[in-house]
């Protein structure tokens, strides 16, 4: 049993895109601005703070969840991923991001770091996600610029991709469309 | 949107959930996945003295099939149940619900007992619970009681668990594979808060249906085979006795109406995913011979 | 120069956007950090629709912890005025509640502490003692004589009534074969951005000559029209109320200038705590409190010939504004003014606009502005047209439409329309839509038993506000009182740095649609270099860019204006570039080649010069070219439409500089059972004339659709009986899905503008006019195939299944089930 008191700072350490970091905060501080405001990581960004909208969406322990329902103190001790973890080792972009990129799939980008963080987790998975099934696991994120019609093709279009890449080299390790922090 | 602040604590055995509720009862807030309690922190619509946070305590993660059913610990994500290979198979009623709770973000986290204890009105586990007469362990410092779903629902968002209680975790009993199960829900978008859900039931002799449409909690109906026309009679009288205080009187006749054709259409699909069943029952036993 | 080598390197034609979006880069407001000892706000906020203050007392939130200051209204009436209404009325809002209450959401304290959260936790050591008072909660009610006031002292809900008159509408009404009416009424919805307001500011006391001066970080997008407004309200000079933005902004389809408010009080907060202050919007306050699209009741009839040519429109039109007429209000009027007779040849006109205030939140600039109240009306009568005379709706349109020769047109109220060919889209339309295989569909799915309707819209969508429009509310000798209002400036620099580097700046602050990516692409052709090689800088900062009062984003003036003005200013300073190196190049100044990051003179492409070194080389010895003029190291350019005149003494106003043109065709079906609408194929035909990047406008197009789709079936801000508000979050409010949103056809035809410096129009808020409608008139077709059918006219948006299923239950002549009348009393 952890017991920390209402107005206690407490340390909270988490692996964030491979990096041990750590902050003080209070329990009821929020995973969505102790990640931010704490941590400085402002790639995660907050739209609704009632877990409607998925811009706050991370990946812990490799599960893509809402930071805004989550406090830090439950992910101490954690592994969290985040957008700013996606890019490639060289800074480049990974090929899911180059997808959107080329598609025009974002306008204001501001919900794009929640839709990659479940696309990340999507793209890990095995077997992969057939066409009909992607806007069912991207229906939890909400875009006010898109219309989401570049934003799913782009999507498709990686996990195709990945999935033929997969099938020319079966031996091969498994390649995810997305850098792996 | 910040919560108001309160004392957390880090459960790692249920006991100590048993003896922190004892201490401080209404004043705690037992936080699993925190998909329906953390929203309503940061709006302040509640603010408990003491969250007890469940999610890490291993005795709770146990989903376990029994000889009749599946146990599910309090610490169970919607995800975890969903994913269980042979859902599908043994409560395939729930199998057919579960897609329809939140979307996978939310069920990442969100658990099962989580949302019974939360029994929202318009909520489809409870629902589920209640249309296969599941059952919920209750555990306290004064010992276990175990209480069918038809008791534990008490009004929206109300339910049997006391103060001083958890719930420890849900039993499901499976569906025997002479039924056919059906789930049919309608939302203002293709995803959403369902304004009305049926969950149905088909077995050889009788045929079940489980209503939610905004009443308070959710109700059972049982019927022997009838024909169609019989059983939108049942059905509108169902939809009559509803008690239903939505936004508007268009609303209210809404859901009367949904309650109308889409119970007939969930009972007539069940009745074909039994048919199916069989058929392919006699099918395997046609090989076998 | 070169992109970086990488596997997955931009294409071109990509945003320069996107790279720092994608890796979670990007700078939107509240990723900027604060100066150290920066204050959090918290807002409290009525909980009433109306009340009077008895009192609010402060004093336990003052003592709380981490509290520093709270901001109440008697600091607010001691440092500031009201904001300034566009018209003269008996009320002006103050930024803090005093007296009363007027809406749910209105503010009336603010607290500074250390952190939002304890911020939160003062607010509610507040105590408020309210008095109930009867509100205002619609336009009906708004209208009675004896009923409530939505401001205790207000003779009467109504703050502007002006009637219209072009032509003569009388007499063509009079000798119509047919009159055709229509009432509608048309929802309060928002464009709801996923990013909400953010403001940080800080007051300098010893700024303005010792009177105080102010600073602000805001993603308020303008209209800069109302910085005066808000100096105006702190009362300092408007060189003394420093705006600044940030770079990046997670949306705002015009919502956003709502902020303004918001950006006075937090001053006034900041003067008060002594200290920089920061506040964040949360989703419940933007909800409740920020804006909303104005509603509306309107009375509409048309005298038809019987070919169904319209000879006359008359307009009822009221709107709902809410609390306070905020500026721009009643904008939403008058931005459509000009063109209400839409996309046809109407030149007998007759209008009556009232706009009356109720106890809800003030309205404003929503995506559309003004046009999805004006073409829910008038293309819903269109559909009517049709059908009450038996004809062809697309021969109505055909017959209506402006000729293509009658461009540039002047249409009854005033407004200029600059080119187009309707008729031409309308035919694009119809063939990317298989119009012939669609009408059999429908007659299948109706042979059937099947609810199939196709619906038709066609929407003239003005871009860049003339500043002067609204003005068109006064009467002509209050505007000849009030001096001419005109124009839509805007402005752009192209600057050189001393390696050769060009920077541009402008004057909107773009929320998403790749201004950043347009301006680079246009000054990287006019230099011959690559887009990748030109900055763009849209963080306009009041004291050092050059702006007006036009600046910001809205009214789609990027295309037509912005980019105009940047072009302008690149082939400027190329042009005097030119001019100073013809003689190094020994050739005449037009003979200078600008290629592939060199110079070359014409037809001698063997001795170049290198670009970056004839660009720097003024920095570093201007005495060498002094004489062809100053150095040519920067250009500002401020451009406005020539067309864009102060209302007529007759009120006729051309209220934008140019004017695209939308034909919607949308098929649905409506499930029976559940009263859902399914659309099965849904074309949009624009013509947004020259369009400068098509992916762009594509992705403006589809946005559009997917906003519009929601006002259409599911969006709406909802008040309770007594005024509460009931749409607070987005699990109330429902933005459409990646389910819910079909992927639309879209087709273009380009007819450029003559009146804009590239020949493009704005297209990003066509979709919001054309769509809500075209979706009603699908789903009135197909309850045309119902027996009693005439009962489902009054479509109401937004269409749920719940609205839909009661009226196929209309249509059918029955009550839902015949138990449910019986219970509820209520037969449809
Ligand atoms: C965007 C979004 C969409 C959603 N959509 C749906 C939907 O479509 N259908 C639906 O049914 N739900 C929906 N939910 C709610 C979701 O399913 C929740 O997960 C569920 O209702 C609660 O489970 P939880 O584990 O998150 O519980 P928590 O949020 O942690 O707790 C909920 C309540 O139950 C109590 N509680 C939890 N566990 C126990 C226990 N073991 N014993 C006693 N009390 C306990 C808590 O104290 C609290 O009062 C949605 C939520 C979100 C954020
Ligand atoms: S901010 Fe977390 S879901 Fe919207
Ligand atoms: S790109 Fe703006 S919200 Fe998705």
């Amino acid at each position: 049993m952890k017991r920390w008191k209402q107005s206690e700072l407490v340390p909270v350490q988490v692996e964030l895109n491979g990096v041990q970091r750590r902050g003080l905060c209070e329990p009821r501080v929020l995973l969505s601005d102790f990640l931010r405001d704490t941590l400085g990581a402002t790639g995660t960004h907050v739209g609704c703070e009632t877990g409607e909208c998925g811009a706050c969406t991370i990946r812990v322990d490799g599960v893509a969840q809402r930071s805004c329902l989550t406090l830090a103190v439950q992910a101490d001790g954690r592994c969290i991923e985040t957008v700013e973890g996606l890019a490639q080792a060289d800074g480049s972009l990974c090929e899911l991001q180059h997808a959107l990129r080329e598609r025009f799939a974002l306008q204001c980008g501001f919900c794009i770091p929640g839709i990659l963080m479940t696309c990340a987790e999507m793209l890990k998975r095995r077997p992969l996600p057939e066409d009909e099934q992607i806007p069912g696991l991207l229906a939890g994120h909400l875009c006010r610029c898109t219309g989401y019609t570049d934003l799913l093709a782009a999507v498709r279009h990686t996990v195709a991709e990945v999935r033929r890449r997969e099938a020319a080299h079966p031996a091969s390790a498994p390649s995810v469309g997305v850098h792996d922090a | 949107m910040k919560p108001a602040p309160f004392e957390y604590v880090r459960i790692d055995h249920p006991d100590e959930l048993s003896a922190l509720l004892t201490e401080h009862g209404p004043e705690a807030a037992v936080l699993a996945g925190g998909q329906s309690l953390m929203p309503i922190l940061n709006l302040r619509l509640r603010r408990p003295r003491v969250l007890l946070d469940l999610s890490r305590c291993r005795a709770l993660h146990d989903l376990t099939p029994t000889s009749g059913g599946l146990q599910i610990g309090a610490a169970v994500t919607q995800a975890t149940v969903l994913s269980w290979p042979r859902l599908a198979h043994q409560v395939p009623l729930l199998a057919l619900a579960l897609p329809h709770v939140g979307n996978p973000q939310i069920r990442s986290r969100g658990t099962l007992c989580g949302s019974l204890a939360h029994a929202h009105p318009q909520a489809e586990l409870p629902l589920c619970l209640a249309a296969l007469d599941g059952e919920i362990v209750l555990r306290s410092q004064r010992g276990e009681r175990r209480i069918a779903a038809a008791d534990f629902f008490i009004a929206a968002q109300k339910t049997a668990c006391r103060p001083d209680e958890y719930i420890a975790q849900a039993h499901i009993p499976c569906q025997s594979i002479d039924e056919g199960s059906a789930f049919l829900e309608v939302a203002v978008r293709v995803t959403g808060q369902a304004q009305v859900a049926c969950a149905a039931i088909a077995g050889p002799h009788r045929l079940r249906l489980a209503v939610l449409a905004g009443q308070a909690t959710p109700q059972v109906h049982d019927y022997p085979l009838l024909p169609e026309a019989d059983l939108r009679d049942q059905l509108d009288i169902i939809a009559r006795s509803l008690a239903l205080s939505c936004a508007s009187a268009d609303d209210d006749a809404y859901r009367r109406q949904l309650v109308v054709s889409l119970g007939l259409n969930a009972l007539k699909q069940a009745q074909r995913a039994r048919d199916r069943r069989a058929a392919v029952d006699a099918q395997i036993m046609e090989h076998r011979r | 120069m070169s992109e970086r080598a990488s596997r997955f390197g931009p294409s071109a034609g990509t945003r320069v956007e996107d790279a720092a979006l994608l890796c979670g880069r990007g700078q939107f407001a509240d990723d900027l950090g604060c100066k150290p000892g920066t204050l959090h706000a918290a807002i409290l906020r009525s909980s009433h629709a109306h009340a009077r203050l008895r009192g609010v007392d402060v004093s336990a939130a003052e003592r709380a912890v981490g509290v520093r200051a709270v901001l109440t209204a008697d600091d607010v009436t001691r440092w500031s005025r009201p904001l300034l209404a566009a018209l003269r009325v008996p009320v002006l809002q103050p930024v803090l509640a005093k007296d009363a209450v007027h809406y749910v959401g209105e503010p009336l304290a603010v607290v500074l502490a250390e952190n939002r959260y304890l911020a939160e936790d003062a607010l509610e050591a507040i105590r408020v003692e309210y008095e109930p008072l009867p509100p205002v909660l619609d336009i009906a009610q708004a209208l009675t004589l004896d009923g409530p006031r939505a401001h205790a002292d207000l003779a009467q809900n109504i703050v502007s009534d002006r009637s219209y008159c072009y032509g003569d509408p009388d007499a063509a009404l009079a000798a119509a074969s047919h009159r055709v009416r229509l009432q509608i009424a048309y929802p309060r919805n928002t464009a709801t951005p996923l990013e909400c307001g953010v403001v940080v500011a800080e007051h300098f006391p010893d700024g303005n000559g010792g009177h105080g001066a102010y600073e602000v970080m805001s993603n308020f997008t303008g209209p800069m029209s109302l910085h005066a407004v808000m100096a105006m309200a702190l009362q300092v000079p408007e060189s003394h109320l420093r705006l600044r933005f940030p770079r990046d902004v997670g949306g705002s389809f015009g919502t956003k200038q709502s902020l303004f408010s918001a950006i006075v009080l937090l001053c006034l907060a900041a003067r008060k705590a002594g200290a920089p202050v920061k506040w964040v919007e949360d989703r419940r306050e933007h909800m409740t409190a920020a804006t909303s699209a104005t509603a509306r009741r309107s009375h509409i009839e048309a005298a038809v010939q019987d070919d169904g040519r319209i000879a006359a429109l008359s307009f009822d039109q009221i709107d709902d504004v809410g609390a306070y007429l905020r500026a721009p209000e009643p904008a939403t009027f008058y931005r459509m003014h000009g063109c209400l007779t839409g996309a046809y040849a109407i030149q007998h006109l007759r209008v009556r606009n009232r706009v009356v205030l109720t106890n809800k939140t003030p309205t404003g600039l929503v995506r559309g502005f003004g046009g999805p109240q004006v073409y829910f009306a008038l293309e819903r009568l269109v559909q009517r047209i049709a059908v009450q005379l038996g004809l062809d709706p697309l021969d109505v349109y055909r017959r209506n439409f402006i000729a293509k020769d009658a461009f540039p047109y002047r249409a009854a109220a005033g407004a200029l329309i600059d080119s187009g060919d309707y008729a031409a889209t309308l035919a694009v339309a119809l063939q990317a839509a298989d119009i012939t295989a669609l009408r059999d569909r429908q007659r299948q799915a109706r042979s059937e038993g099947r609810l199939y309707g196709i619906g038709f819209a066609a929407v003239v969508e003005p871009s860049i506000s003339n500043m002067g429009y609204v003005t068109a509310a006064l009467t002509a000798e209050q505007r000849a009182h009030a001096g001419p209002k005109q124009g839509a400036l805007a402005a752009a620099t192209v600057q050189i740095d001393p390696l050769g580097g060009i920077t541009v700046g402008i004057d909107s602050m773009p929320a998403g649609q790749g201004h950043r990516t347009v301006c680079a692409q246009r000054v990287a052709a006019v230099f011959g270099l690559a887009p990748g090689d030109i900055v763009v800088n849209s963080e306009l900062d009041t004291q050092k860019d050059a702006w007006s009062i036009a600046a910001g984003n809205y009214s789609c003036r990027f295309a037509g204006a912005v980019a105009g003005a940047v072009q302008i200013a690149a082939q400027r300073l190329r042009d005097r570039v030119a001019q100073h190196c013809a003689d190094l190049l020994g050739c005449a100044p037009q003979d200078v080649v600008f290629a592939a990051g060199s110079l070359h003179a014409r037809g001698q492409p063997e001795h170049i010069l290198p670009l970056a070194r004839v660009l720097s080389g003024p920095h570093w010895a201007p005495a060498l070219s002094t004489e062809a003029g100053p150095p040519p190291l920067r250009e500002t350019v401020f451009f406005t439409p020539e067309t864009l005149h102060a209302p007529s003494s007759d009120d006729r106003v051309n209220a934008s500089a140019t004017y695209g043109f939308v034909f919607d065709l949308c098929a649905l079906e409506i499930d029976r059972t559940t009263g859902r609408v399914y659309i099965d194929r849904y074309v949009t035909a624009h013509d947004a004339g020259r369009l400068l990047h098509p992916a762009l406008a594509d992705g403006q197009v589809r946005g559009g659709f997917a906003q519009a789709l929601g006002a259409a079936l599911s969006e709406e801000l909802r008040y309770d009986g007594q005024g509460r508000f009931a749409s607070q979050t987005l699990s109330d409010y429902l933005l459409p899905t990646c389910l819910d949103v079909p992927a639309p056809i879209i087709v273009h035809t380009q007819t450029p503008s003559p009146f804009t410096p590239l020949g493009a129009k704005g297209i990003g808020e066509g979709n919001s006019m054309s769509t809500p409608v075209c979706i009603a008139n699908a789903v009135a077709d197909a309850l045309s195939s119902l027996p009693q059918s005439e009962h489902c006219q009054d479509l109401r948006l937004p269409l749920t299944p719940a609205t839909v299923l009661a009226l196929v239950a209309g249509g059918q002549g029955q009550a839902a089930t015949g138990t449910v009348a019986v219970q509820t009393g209520k037969i449809r």
